[in-house]
């Protein structure tokens, strides 16, 4: 198995709050890994340790190593910034910029000064917003506000502005969790489409969704991961008594 | 029995009225009293009040315009020293600074509003009036003295040192407007930049960016300030009324020429003038405030869009 992300020993602590214990865990490249579990579970926390978004909360501490590629992201002097450039995250709340459409999606691009000229600019961004499955929909508005879309059309708006600065990885923390059933399919196809390019790692509360969408799983519990596996093994023979109990709804 | 409380809503409902009644009455009642007794000088002047440049009571000769020249210009320099150093405060306060460090600063740039107006006169009078005089103004001359704004005599006392005072003086309410729109606008949006590798610079200017309307309305409201402050810009400004390019030649305010003449202000042509330049510098910050409410109304919809999204 060609690991693209390997996490060992993880814990992860907000002051002296210990959220996450001794996680390990390999990422397949290309693969669509679905983290499932209970509100507060530690999902969510473990997903924004591997592009160090947890950085930005004073009191938070890691112990371990995320290794991406070989290389441990949390080794000093690690630039930070190119990692979050090749590990894009879509969050569970769409969060376009005040911005036009095009804006949103060119941001990454001008910021990272991946473009070599206004063509290319408007190639990259079309391409981002085709990717993203929503170009047909926004092609004619290109300069209108972001916030004209709907919810659906704005996470994929989120997704195009990720995909544009073509990182190697894409977190997404619940990104269908406040959008309505057809445009969270929507958001799953797209994710299926995506992992040919990508290596997707996605928070869900739905399992159905993990099902469909994901080749591995991982079930975290008390900021413990409980089992990870294939998913097709995960949702019909868990090794796990508790990840049962979970999936069928005897608990969560 | 099921009546009490229904009373009692009407009289508290009339008493609040009342109290919101009131207010507009004031205000009416202000401009009222104050355009009536401008109007034998209105009436003498004419429009030509308004672009006279002698103010000489004794001729009975009443010209505006060196005091509107004097309260929008020291009002500009006092906006251009304090916008850069007041965003500055707020951005190191709320994207960078530990919180150890943050507390204290907010704690001493809240106490720089809470020192007296004259408090701060004395200080121009005796600290910044001769470091003009002995460093910057010379400074100033050697390195950028062909511009006309910085040449002539330096005394010390005049239209840049009351920009530097009216500086310090609205950094403190610019500072704390702007801390708070900042701490305002979504963490989603830091984290959105971030996620996309953005530096901490690009983050800010992101956040900025939705921050645009209430930054322009910190702004507003120290404009506001410095047009009408009077004891501080009184005692550094000099109160001479002409119009010059030098920043260090005295000038004068519509605030500072009220607070410093009205007392000896006797006959009835001399009060009307005063009252009607009164008149002038009600409509000179209502003028400022319209314009800055239309600059945020322009800007408002993007942001409150920012809040729905």
């Amino acid at each position: 198995m060609e690991s693209k992300i390997s996490v060992k020993n993880l814990d992860f602590f907000y002051g002296s709050n210990q959220a996450l214990y001794d996680i390990s865990l390999d990422i397949p490249e290309r693969e669509v890994i679905a983290f499932i579990g209970p509100s507060g579970c530690g999902k969510s926390t473990f997903l924004r340790t591997l592009n160090r978004m947890n950085d930005t909360i004073a009191s938070a501490s890691v112990k371990g190593s995320v290794m991406m590629d070989g290389k441990n992201i949390y080794a000093s002097g690690t630039d930070v910034v190119a990692l979050r450039r090749r590990v894009g995250m879509v969050f569970q709340k769409s969060n376009p910029f005040p911005k036009s459409i095009f804006e949103n999606v060119a941001y990454g691009i001008r910021i990272n000064g991946i473009h070599s000229n206004k063509a290319d600019l408007e190639e990259r961004v079309e391409r981002a917003l085709k990717n993203a499955a929503l170009w047909e929909e926004v092609k004619d508005r290109l300069n209108s506000s972001a916030f004209g879309l709907s919810g659906g059309q704005q996470q994929r708006l989120c997704i195009a502005r990720a995909l544009a600065v073509q990182p190697e990885v894409i977190l997404m923390d619940e990104p269908a969790s406040a959008l309505d059933p057809i445009a969270t399919q929507k958001i799953e196809e797209l994710v299926v489409e995506l992992k040919r390019d990508y290596t997707i790692v996605i928070v869900t509360h739905n399992m159905q969704q993990a099902a469909r969408v994901s080749d591995r799983t991982a079930f975290f519990m008390l900021g413990k991961l409980v089992e990870f596996n294939p998913t097709q093994k995960m949702f019909t023979n868990p090794d796990e008594k508790l990840t049962e109990d979970y999936i069928t709804g005897r608990f969560g | 029995m099921a009546n009490t409380g229904t009373k009692g809503d009407k009289v508290f409902h009339a008493v609040v009225f009342a109290a919101a009644l009131s207010i507009i009455l004031i205000v009416a009642a202000v401009i009222a009293v104050m355009f009536q007794s401008a109007i034998p000088s209105m009436e003498r002047f004419g429009i030509g009040f308004l672009f006279g440049r002698e103010w000489k009571p004794a001729q009975e000769e009443f010209g505006a315009l060196p005091f509107i020249f004097g309260t929008v210009t020291s009002s500009v320099i006092a906006l251009i020293l304090s916008i850069p150093v007041s965003l500055g405060i707020a951005i190191f306060l709320v994207e960078q600074a530990p919180k150890k460090l943050a507390r204290p600063i907010a704690f001493m740039v809240e106490l720089l509003a809470a020192i007296p107006s004259v408090v701060y006169g004395l200080w121009g009078i005796f600290v910044l009036a001769p470091l003009i005089r002995e460093y910057i103004g010379p400074f100033l001359q050697t390195y950028v003295g062909f511009l006309p704004i910085f040449q002539g005599r330096i005394t010390g006392i005049g239209m840049l040192t009351a920009g530097i005072i009216l500086a310090l003086m609205i950094t403190p309410i610019i500072t704390s407007v702007v801390r708070d729109v900042l701490e305002a606008v979504p963490h989603t949006q830091r984290e959105a930049a971030l996620a996309l590798g953005a530096t901490k610079w690009e983050t800010t200017m992101i956040v900025l960016g939705n921050a645009s309307s209430g930054i322009a309305g910190a702004v507003v409201l120290g404009l506001g300030r410095a047009v009408g402050e009077t004891m501080a810009v009184t005692m550094v400004i000099g109160n001479s009324p002409q119009i010059v390019a030098s920043l260090f030649e005295p000038a004068n305010t519509i605030a500072s020429l009220l607070a410093a003449n009205f007392a000896e202000a006797t006959d009835e042509m001399y009060l009307s003038a005063l009252i009607e330049i009164g008149l002038v510098l009600f409509l000179v910050t209502f003028i400022i405030n319209a314009f800055a409410k239309l600059l945020i109304l322009s800007v408002a919809s993007k942001t409150n869009a920012a809040k729905q999204g």
